[in-house]
């Protein structure tokens, strides 16, 4: 077998070896990288447990907090008799986001002077439909919202 | 015995191997398989199907093991964290498409093996083995990507799953309970998901496991099967490559390929395309109307059309009774055709195998094209 | 002998007995000859008439006679009121707290001394005027329904043609110095496209802002105060700027002078400046001294530059979406990005510069939060396609190697 060959065949040799090992890398890597876990907490949108406490609810000065549930918008508040209470934020009429209103003892929407009662019921004007309610467990001071069942 | 050559400047496989013969004397088994052969000839392309298989199997072993690593079966996590791969763990995406891919076009390629095994005649004896633990092959991937299609709990496969499991429900005399036994209940809840579960990484894969060596062993015993004219052809004129490692390369090319047109799949189409459709979609309502067109995967399309062709009585019997004994008794023929096909085993070719192949074959075929066309 | 002549008692009063309790011969005898839009069929989609009151209820006269002159001649009779007469024929009942409480108690019963107080009740009363409307006018005459049904001239979907009958007829409005385009206006609107076409029953029709018995134009200086029935924090707003004082020196009607009463067309940004189709030029100009072109350039910057935030945002997450992205948490982002963008519009009402700012700048924080990380997912879409072509590449690479080398051992 002639020099010329030989080189052939070793520069074969090379780019077999090299291609696999290229080949193994660019599959490994992504396996690698899949395998660690990734930064943020998974939404499980029949329960959610809410990214701050009781005391920074009651640190806000509406005394409520609005929250992401799934692809759904919650709100959570300190009603009068100091229950931990949470709604669905989306107003039924045009879907504004309501916010609680501790003067009035209800859940408001600002657009058009919407108003439910602090379970959900629509109560005065255009909204059609109440709120959806959802259930607070406390567990070790995190808050932990599900849907009612 | 002799001592094995000690092998100073060979290369790292070579003294791996050396290392092994000395403690374990795998000389023999290794030089009896280097007399592996394949034959060459015109359909010599079928060869690789078998094998094309097997990567796509491994494929999914793989990419099934990563998913694992996430998924969580159950009624309020299974959506949840499928979401969770495909969005937010880097490359979850690419694995759940591969995964995806790959189990659709293994069906498609055990078919193609089954039916070019079936018109070249090559389950004939000695190869009846083979044959049957390929059926049972079939049978336990068509459950895999039955049980492996619920898993995502999204209301594609919700739907699917109900009418797939429903129509278990009309075989006779056992029907009910088996439905019952394969929905874990009277109807498809999350307790469904997680027998599904059970069967798609542990059961299933054990079986799967057991009947492909055997079949993988007597391949290797038995070697490749010769094309029926070769019988009586004189020995000078069969030409033949070695298994190693001339064929073996080959396969590897083909592997590549395959590798290569999966890849191309899972990134431009992650969600598949046209009737190979698997978008995430919703979450699994069972209180929601069902959509207008319900339909299984497309390798169980014929069978549901067949069947929805039936009128309610035939005979003396029920549409759904006739439908199921259609089914059950022309795959016992099929799965019986080393036994009934004498004409093989005098090397000619059978005129009333090729006819029922090719009978199954349009009628797979133009079912499963009515299945979605007539929606 | 007693007992024929009990008998024949028995037997007189079992068929005196359908006379006197099933025979309505009024309705009996005039739907011989009334077609179907005389009051005899009418009546039975009338409320009253299915709550058990009939002809003699209102017009008196007694309905077991089959003689009309009979019936005239009747003590009770009292025929068919004239027009200037129909108030106080309808009040006879519906002005009688002890009478009402007895057949609906949740019905008011001011309702006359409320007409009294209106346009309509004065013209009536005091001008003997026939062409102003009374109590059939929008109730009907015998097929009044409860404003809650659908088929009611009064159900919200109807009272603004129910109104429009006069108000928007010119012929008949001729005289009394008001307009006749209200109807028109109104169902352009933002609120009668709402009513009418959404069929929004919140919407309001035209009883929502005038009464409806005490109907009357809203006083200039109450029109906040109705407008704020649902508009509250634009009338909160608008009270503490200087408009309130402004506007109720110079008798300005409010909120109807930058939105008119009855066509109100959807607000926009558009409507701050101090050139058309902007509404601040038709009182404020560059150089009339006041604080206001200042605060209408700041205001008008402002809601310009979260706007084109907001579209810029919106466009590029879009984008992510189509390429087949997952943008759950963008959209939600997104959604507070529009939230901003309302309550800046909203916070307009105070015409202040520095009201604006604190949500303005956390619109647009959040809008360019949004384009960044949609900028990202796309980024990744294309990340994608460039590992493929170099992992196709790895694999052609290596399947001409492998084919090169498969053809030398044949050799």
């Amino acid at each position: 077998m002639n020099e010329h060959t030989q080189d052939r065949r070793t520069f074969l040799q090379w780019i077999l070896r090299g291609g696999f090992a290229a080949l193994a890398a660019s599959i490994l890597y992504p396996v690698f990288r899949f395998l660690i876990p990734p930064k943020t907490v998974e939404a499980n949108v029949s329960q959610v447990k809410l990214p701050f406490t009781r005391a920074d609810i009651e640190a806000e000065p509406h005394k409520f907090k609005l929250f992401k549930f799934g692809r759904e918008m919650g709100i959570i508040f300190i009603a009068p008799n100091g229950e931990l209470d949470a709604l669905s934020a989306t107003c039924t009429h045009l879907s504004c986001t309501v916010q609680y209103r501790p003067d009035w003892q209800i859940i408001w929407c600002a657009c058009h002077n919407g108003k439910y009662d602090l379970n959900g019921k629509n109560i005065s004007g255009p909204p059609p439909r109440p709120l959806e309610k959802f259930a607070v467990n406390i567990v070790n001071d995190a808050i932990i919202v599900s849907k009612d069942a | 015995m002799p001592e094995p050559a000690k092998s100073q400047n060979g290369s790292l496989a070579h003294k791996a191997y050396h290392w092994l013969d000395s403690r374990l004397q795998i000389r023999q088994l290794v030089d009896y398989m280097g007399h592996k052969v394949v034959p060459v000839h015109g359909h010599s392309i079928f060869y690789y199907f078998g094998g094309l298989t097997l990567f796509l199997f491994m494929v999914q072993v793989a990419t099934g093991i990563l998913l694992l690593m996430y998924y969580r079966p159950g009624a309020d996590s299974a959506y949840e964290s499928v979401r969770f791969i495909v969005s937010e763990v880097s490359f979850g995406w690419l694995i759940r498409s591969l995964h995806s891919w790959s189990a659709n076009l293994m069906i498609f390629t055990v078919f193609l093996h089954m039916f070019t095994v079936y018109f070249t005649f090559a389950y004939r004896k000695p190869r009846e083995l083979t044959w049957l633990t390929g059926m049972g092959l079939l049978g336990l991937a068509m459950a895999f990507g039955f049980s492996g299609y619920l898993l995502p709990w999204n209301s594609l496969a919700f739907f699917a799953t109900r009418v797939g499991t429903g129509m278990a429900g009309t075989i006779p005399v056992v029907g009910d309970w088996l439905m019952i036994i394969m929905r874990n209940g009277e109807e498809v809840t999350g307790a469904t998901i997680g027998r599904f579960f059970g069967l798609h990484v542990a059961i299933l894969p054990a079986l799967f496991t057991v009947v492909l060596s055997v079949h993988l062993l007597l391949i290797q015993r038995q070697g490749m099967s010769e094309p029926l004219e070769w019988r009586d052809k004189p020995p000078e004129t069969k030409k033949y490559i070695k298994f190693f490692p001339q064929f073996l390369y080959r396969d590897l090319l083909v592997w590549l390929i395959a590798l290569n047109v999966l890849a191309l799949l899972a990134v431009i189409f992650p969600d598949g395309v046209g009737v190979l459709h698997w978008p995430l979609g919703e979450k699994a309502d069972p209180f929601a109307a069902p959509p207008a067109s319900i339909r299984p995967e497309w390798y169980f399309m014929f069978m549901f059309q067949a069947l929805k062709f039936l009128p309610a009585h035939m005979w003396f019997i029920t549409g759904e009774l006739f439908g199921v004994l259609f089914f059950t008794i022309g795959g016992i023929i099929w799965t019986l055709v080393p036994f009934w096909d004498r004409t093989s085993l005098k090397g000619r070719r059978s005129k009333m195998v090729i006819w029922f192949g090719l009978l199954a074959l349009v009628f797979m075929i133009v079912m499963s094209i009515l299945g979605y066309v007539l929606d | 002998m007693k007992f024929v002549y009990m008998m024949l008692m028995a037997g007189l009063l079992v068929a005196a007995t359908p006379a006197v309790v099933f025979s309505d011969n009024c309705l009996d005898c005039h739907q011989t000859f009334e077609d179907e839009n005389g009051p005899s069929h009418l009546i039975t989609k009338d409320v009253h008439y299915q709550n058990g009151l009939s002809c003699v209820s209102c017009h008196g006269g007694d309905s077991t006679m089959s003689d009309m002159d009979d019936v005239r001649k009747s003590s009770s009779f009292r025929g068919v009121p004239t027009y200037l007469q129909v108030p106080d024929f309808c009040a006879r009942c519906h002005s009688n707290p002890d009478y009402m409480h007895d057949h609906n108690p949740r019905l008011p019963v001011d309702q006359l001394e409320k007409y009294k107080t209106s346009i309509h009740g004065k013209r009536l009363f005091e001008k003997h005027d026939t062409k102003v409307a009374n109590c059939v006018s929008c109730h009907s005459v015998h097929e009044i329904g409860n404003a809650k049904l659908p088929y009611s001239s009064t159900y919200p979907l109807n009272l603004p043609f129910t109104c429009g009958k006069c108000h928007a007829d010119s012929a008949h409005m001729a005289g009394y110095n008001i307009p006749t385009d209200q109807l028109a206006g109104y169902q352009v609107s933002v609120h009668g496209k709402a009513l009418l076409e959404k069929e929004d029953l919140s919407a309001p029709a035209c009883n929502d802002c005038h009464g409806n018995h005490g109907a009357a134009p809203p006083g200039i200086n109450s029109l906040a105060a109705v407008c704020g029935m649902c508009h509250a924090i634009e009338a909160e707003l608008y009270n503490a700027s200087p408009h309130r004082a402004a506007f109720d020196e110079l008798d300005l009607p409010m909120c109807v002078v930058c939105h008119s009463n009855h066509k109100i067309l959807p607000p926009g940004d558009f409507m701050i400046g101090l050139t058309d189709p902007a509404v601040c030029g038709n009182c404020h100009s560059r150089d009339d001294g006041t604080k206001a072109p200042a605060t209408i350039d700041s205001m008008k910057a402002t809601l310009a530059n979260l706007s084109q935030a907001r579209d810029s945002a919106r466009q590029i997450l879009d984008d992510a979406e189509t390429k087949g992205m997952m943008t759950t948490d963008e959209e939600f982002l997104m959604k507070e990005v529009d939230q901003s963008l309302i309550q800046t519009r909203t916070l307009i009402h105070r015409f202040d510069i520095d009201t604006l700012g604190p949500t303005a700048v956390q619109g647009i924080e959040n809008a360019r939060k949004v384009q960044t990380e949609s900028a990202g997912l796309i980024n990744q879409y294309y990340f994608r396609r460039k590992g493929l072509a170099v992992a196709t590449l790895i694999i052609t690479l290596l399947a001409i190697g492998l084919y090169i080398k498969i053809r030398r051992m044949g050799r």
